[in-house]
């Protein structure tokens, strides 16, 4: 079971109202990369890994929530007090005709959000790959988004997630060095 | 201490369509080179970790990377 801390894991701050950056957003969200995949993903995967990984996937996986979370913040802030004439200008005319200001799991060209996106081989090796591949796209997602905003406190957030999926990688890496090393033999790190 | 950002040329046509892009860049993040983290690393204080979002500076890669000097 989860405990619910009712605060963000950073804070987000918004400069000012733009919906076009709200759509590129949405990318984290509901995207094959975003952070609601990242959750399931590693939240899945762990009843058929090995013990020694199980903790991790199952700590990342929580975090992945936290970051949904503020990624929704952002979002919501960015396109809160939107006209329909400005969310039509941004490119989200056809959100608004299904949606009003309400947020959905889609990525940023409007698909929505498929569990096709995650994987769950029950190989441990396979899905520890995989998982480390999402870690660095998530982690470029980032970078595209950081080269087109302008607004320098959403960026302050953005940055900080994106040093997480480096760290994210980092421990799913040692993970398949937990994974693959030689068994009843001494190991010293 | 391994740089965060590579660089290439890539090939470009006189026939090409846009002006060419000389460089080309990518990240190569500090998570690439440490292998299993080692105990005992130097940290950030609490607050600034927090921040930064990592606590060890060894595993910290700003965005964008900051143009230091000659570095390019």
């Amino acid at each position: 079971m989860w405990y619910y801390e009712k605060k963000l894991q950073y804070p987000v701050k918004v400069s000012e109202c733009n919906p076009r950056l709200a759509k590129y957003l949405i990318e984290q969200y509901g995207g094959a990369d975003g952070e609601l995949s990242a959750a399931l993903r590693y939240l899945n995967q762990r009843y058929s890994i090995p013990d020694k990984v199980i903790g991790l996937l199952t700590d990342i996986g929580t975090e992945e929530f936290a970051h949904l979370e503020m990624i929704a913040a952002m979002v919501y802030k960015l396109t809160k007090d939107a006209t329909p004439e400005q969310l039509k200008e941004a490119g989200l005319g056809a959100h608004y005709a299904n949606h009003d200001h309400a947020l959905f799991y889609h990525d940023a060209a409007g698909n929505p959000w498929t569990a096709t996106y995650i994987q769950a081989k029950g190989d441990p090796i396979a899905d520890l790959y995989e998982d480390i591949a999402a870690e660095e796209k998530a982690r470029a997602t980032y970078q595209w988004i950081i080269n087109m905003s302008d607004d320098p406190c959403l960026n302050d957030s953005l940055k900080f997630l994106r040093e997480r999926e480096i760290v994210h990688s980092q421990r799913f890496r040692e993970a398949v060095e937990i994974l693959k090393q030689e068994q009843n033999r001494k190991h010293i790190f | 201490m391994n740089t965060p950002i590579k660089w290439y040329h890539p090939y470009a046509s006189t026939a090409d369509p846009c002006p060419p892009i000389e460089w080309k860049y990518y990240q190569t993040p500090p998570n690439l080179y440490l292998g299993f983290q080692p105990t005992g690393l130097p940290q950030y204080p609490l607050k600034e970790a927090l921040y930064k979002g990592v606590l060890w500076p060894v595993l910290f890669d700003p965005y964008p990377t900051p143009i230091r000097g000659e570095d390019r």
